[in-house]
């Protein structure tokens, strides 16, 4: 192994690299000049991301253990975007609150580490990798989670995400176990070809969803999820919703449609249920929330069931949309979070009545939020239309036109608690509405480009040409 | 750039620049211009139309073909016939009576004409796609604008109303999803490629199976816009509430779009399932017509009253489909003309009552005919023309449905059609019972004495919808004429 194949390794590199130059610029960066480590970190991970987009070659590293190729590298630039866009909405955030605290250098650490942990968690050719992968993306969110030193409902949300976190990934890790007894192997390459249906391998499958499944919160495991969110600062909430469920579907998708592939007829039936479980859960919590943190954790979860579709069908269409929506989702969901972000940052609102008259005061946020709603809710021309579609053609291609159907209902039932802060925003006047806010440039660049992400990667069909033509990488 | 896509980038261009408007004057201004610009596309496209169709028999002209996602086979496909041609130039006339009629819209007047237009866009842009998904996309486009512009500028419990009429049409839609992704997945049924393209699709022949479990689902969700009993409610409620423009646009050009997809979609492509499912869409139809005709007879609201009135009149149209034939198809097609700038002035006219004497309670009205004179004379003529008085509109188009309605010879159809012509007794009453308490007798309320005549931009909206009722009614052979060779390619695959 030369030097020159640890390359492939770019993005791994360049971030633990990030990592500890913040560490640096925390000793010798002087206590009055703190917030320009808040700039330091943007430029060096826009740096990254942009980095991300030079093309890379298909290796293997480690014995097999570490793998890339351009799908995985797509992955990887997809999360990277993503949290570039977070960070610069949380810019204000981070500097209004965590530098003066003396926490804001932590927080990049514990971010980035997140998403080295995801990195390795995709790129894994092993499941010793991917576990170790899994647990680095989880336990620095759930400090994370905790940030809000001051808050009760913080801190209450960071033990019962580690707490369930810590369950979830044991159970799934005894899945692996007993994976590795039917194959006799933990490299996915072999286990792909050893696997057969049997009742230990199905058993060690359903046991390993499980913790992806915590992950990406499908019902029956989204039981932490909104309390989560409600007590996690909203910049940690939007991670988890966004660029931590994204990393777990990506995986999720590598892994069902490679390693698990032998047990297509046992996991089809199981994502039918639980596919429609998460969707009507989702959905039918999220019609009476009225916070807005808890109202999009049960937004975030009725999405998930929407990416089961594509799974289900077990098809290189499905795998092409699947990718597709989740790239879709992050932009989607991180405009709707921006927004409430931005709310939340100048005046702590976050009840939905509050926003009543909002139109009135700030109409620029607030048709940021329509589309963001727009694109969740599955409504042309945001981009959100395009990838719920596409999951729909992908599911019917194999005959699932009850699936589809359960699932267009479901959408129906989405739009009203859409509708509803739509409501308080556009129809609803209100005594005192919320003053016109004035957003950063940081603030309003992350809300440009996730605007754009709606608009363009919907209508602009080479994005979708692109992912299919990728996602051949999988077979 | 083509001259249909022009009819999707004009509005496009007309929303920007209202994005970067202010104020009433300047917004109002712009999209005025927007619609007239559009009107006359409307227009030249009317006489384009005619010119090529003298040398080009294929069932659709104009037509331009761009691949959208080659995954798919999703096109960005468009084409008209005479019957698209119709309604394109029923919605341009409409939407800028719209226009003129929100003249004095003073509350958020930019995001009002936005979203007028945003609406017009996906009418426009589903008159002419021939690619399912296209249409679909448009279809949407069209449907989601009314929960803002009912729900900010509407009257009455507008929350509620907006979020019935929108759930419902949305609901519907996911409905009709599933029988678009049932119809594209049947496609290559004859060993071709999957595609979205109705035309393709219309050779293919889709197993009678499939057909019998997609076309009840196709013919649903689209018809739910066209206020197919019993998913009507969501109907009188919406109207009611919605803003005078609002209203116009929605019952004279949004509800079309139910039956044009009935015709172009369900029935096209899946014509034995047409067939298979017919007697059963006949029924609810035939109780449409007679429920919204009688339910207009209770109301008193006068917004309601129409609102009953269109249910009843568009599931005249639907009724007219059913028969599958092609003298009932072209009265369906004209009965949705007619409909469309009937109802359209109906609503400018109730809104403009309603903006003088506040209060559309026919009891509380009385009268009118002599205070306002013009107004009242335009709403008996309307009147007129909805009961089908020959010499307007409405008489064409009935007429044409009920002949071709009666050629069916057998006890079912003879029944239906019966209960269906009854409704037209029932019409004469509703119209006439608000011809006499509201424009007759004396004037009821000392108030009314002094109210204001008619302003310019009332007038030319009012004149913009009279003039085409009038036309449609003394000459409509030119029109039927395009209409009924429009009609015969989509009819063959039924009769056969």
């Amino acid at each position: 192994m030369s030097f020159s194949s640890l390359l492939i390794m770019r993005h791994e590199m360049l971030l633990l690299a990030m990592i500890l130059l913040l560490i640096a610029g925390e000793i010798f960066i002087p206590k009055h000049k703190k917030s320009s480590l808040v700039h330091l970190a943007i430029f060096l991970f826009g740096i990254q991301t942009a980095v991300g987009f030079l093309s890379l070659d298909t290796e293997t590293l480690f014995g097999g253990s570490f793998r890339t190729n351009d799908m995985i590298h797509l992955f990887k630039n997809i999360l990277n975007v993503g949290v570039l866009i977070l960070l610069l909405q949380s810019a204000d955030w981070i500097t209004d609150k965590l530098i003066g605290a003396e926490k804001g250098t932590e927080f990049f650490i514990l971010l980035f580490s997140s998403l080295l942990g995801m990195y390795f968690m995709i790129s894994a050719g092993d499941f010793l990798m991917f576990y170790i992968g899994l647990e680095l993306s989880t336990l620095p969110v759930a400090a994370l989670v905790a940030y809000d030193a001051g808050k009760r409902k913080s801190s209450e949300a960071g033990v019962k995400m580690i707490l369930s976190a810590a369950l979830a990934s044991g159970i799934s890790l005894f899945g692996i176990s007993l994976l590795y007894a039917s194959t006799g192997s933990i490299y996915f390459d072999v286990m792909a070809i050893e696997m057969t249906s049997s009742n230990l391998s199905i058993l060690g499958f359903v046991l390993f969803f499980a913790g992806l499944g915590f992950k990406i919160s499908l019902a029956p495991f989204h039981f932490w999820t909104a309390d989560v969110y409600e007590g996690a600062p909203i910049s940690i909430a939007s991670y988890l919703s966004v660029i931590s469920k994204g990393a777990a579907v990506f995986i999720l998708l590598i892994l069902m449609f490679t390693v698990m592939r032998p047990l297509i007829d046992a996991w089809q039936n199981m994502l039918y249920a639980i596919a429609i479980l998460t969707m009507t859960i989702g959905n039918i919590f999220a019609l009476r929330q009225k916070n807005m943190k808890r109202f999009l954790a049960y937004s975030s979860i009725a999405q998930a069931g929407f990416i089961l579709l594509g799974l289900i069908a077990g098809t290189q269409l499905g795998a092409s949309s699947i990718i597709y929506f989740v790239l879709i989702y992050i932009f989607s969901n991180l405009a709707v979070f921006g927004v409430v972000q931005a709310i939340s940052n100048k005046t702590g609102l976050e009840h939905m009545d509050d926003y009543n008259g909002f139109y009135r005061t700030n109409p620029m946020l607030s048709m940021v939020m329509l589309l963001g709603l727009f694109s969740l809710a599955g409504i042309p021309p945001a981009a959100g239309f395009f990838g719920k579609f596409f999951l729909y053609t992908a599911a019917a291609s194999q005959g699932y036109y009850l699936l589809v159907f359960l699932a267009v209902v479901n959408v129906t039932i989405s739009l009203y608690y859409y509708l509803i802060v739509l409501r308080a925003m556009f129809i609803r006047r209100s005594e005192q509405p919320i003053p016109s806010i004035k957003n950063s440039l940081y603030m309003r660049l992350g809300l440009a480009l996730t605007v754009i992400g709606i608009l363009a990667i919907g209508i602009y069909s080479p994005i979708y040409d692109y992912i299919h033509s990728i996602s051949s990488l999988l077979n | 750039m083509d001259i249909l896509s022009l009819f999707v980038v004009v509005p496009v261009i007309t929303i920007l620049a209202l994005f970067f408007s202010k104020g009433l004057k300047q917004s109002r201004m712009i999209a005025m211009i927007g619609s007239l610009v559009q009107l006359a596309m409307a227009i030249n496209l009317v006489f384009a139309y005619v010119k090529e169709r003298a040398v080009n028999d294929a069932i659709m002209v104009f037509t331009r073909d761009l691949v959208w996602f080659k995954e798919f086979n999703i096109h960005y496909a468009i084409g008209v016939d005479g019957i698209s041609v119709a309604l394109l130039t029923l919605t341009a006339i409409v939407v800028l009576a719209g226009v003129f009629i929100s003249w004095m819209m003073d509350d958020l007047p930019k995001e009002f004409f936005v979203s007028l237009i945003v609406l017009a866009t996906g009418v426009y842009g589903f008159f002419i796609s021939i690619d399912l998904f296209t249409m679909f996309v448009f279809y949407e486009i069209a449907v989601i604008p009314m929960y803002l512009l009912i729900g900010i500028w509407g009257t009455g419990p507008k929350e509620h109303s907006a979020m019935k009429l929108t759930l419902m049409l949305m609901g519907a839609s996911a409905v009709l999803l599933v029988g678009i992704l049932g119809i594209y997945f049947n496609s290559n049924a004859d060993g071709g490629a999957l595609t979205f393209n109705i035309l393709e699709i219309a050779k293919v022949n889709i197993p009678f199976e499939a057909q019998k479990l997609f076309f009840p689902l196709t013919f649903i969700g689209f018809a739910v816009l066209g206020a197919l009993f019993p998913f009507h409610t969501w109907s009188p409620d919406g109207h009611a509430s919605a803003p005078t423009a609002v209203s116009m646009l929605h019952a004279g050009v949004l509800m079309k779009l139910g039956g044009y997809g009935v015709f172009r979609v369900a029935m096209f492509l899946l014509p034995e399932g047409a067939m298979d499912w017919s007697w059963f869409f006949i029924i609810l139809s035939a109780t449409g017509v007679i429920y919204g005709a009688l339910g207009a007879v209770r109301q008193n609201d006068l917004k309601y009253i129409n609102a009953y009135s269109s249910v009843s009149h568009l599931g005249m149209v639907l009724f007219a489909l059913l028969m599958l034939n092609k003298t009932a198809w072209n009265g369906a097609i004209l009965q949705s003309l007619s409909h469309g700038f009937m109802t359209a002035l109906f609503f400018a006219l109730i809104g403009m009552i309603y903006g003088r004497t506040h209060t559309r309670d026919v009891h509380k009205l009385g009268g009118l005919l002599k205070v306002i004179p013009f107004i009242s004379v335009v709403y008996v003529i309307a009147g007129m023309a909805s009961l089908g008085l020959p010499g307007f509109s409405g008489f064409v188009a009935e007429m044409n449905i009920f002949v071709g309605a009666f050629q069916h010879t057998d006890m079912f159809h003879r029944v239906a059609t019966i209960v269906s012509i009854s409704a037209i007794v029932v019409t004469a009453v509703y119209i006439l019972r608000v011809v006499g308490l509201m424009l007759m007798g004396p004037v009821k309320n000392e108030e009314f004495k002094n109210l204001p005549t008619v302003r310019w931009y009332e007038v030319t909206g009012i004149l913009l919808l009279l003039i085409p009722i009038t036309a449609l009614g003394v000459a409509p052979l030119w029109i039927s004429d395009m209409i009924m060779e429009s009609i015969q390619p989509f009819i063959q695959g039924v009769i056969q």
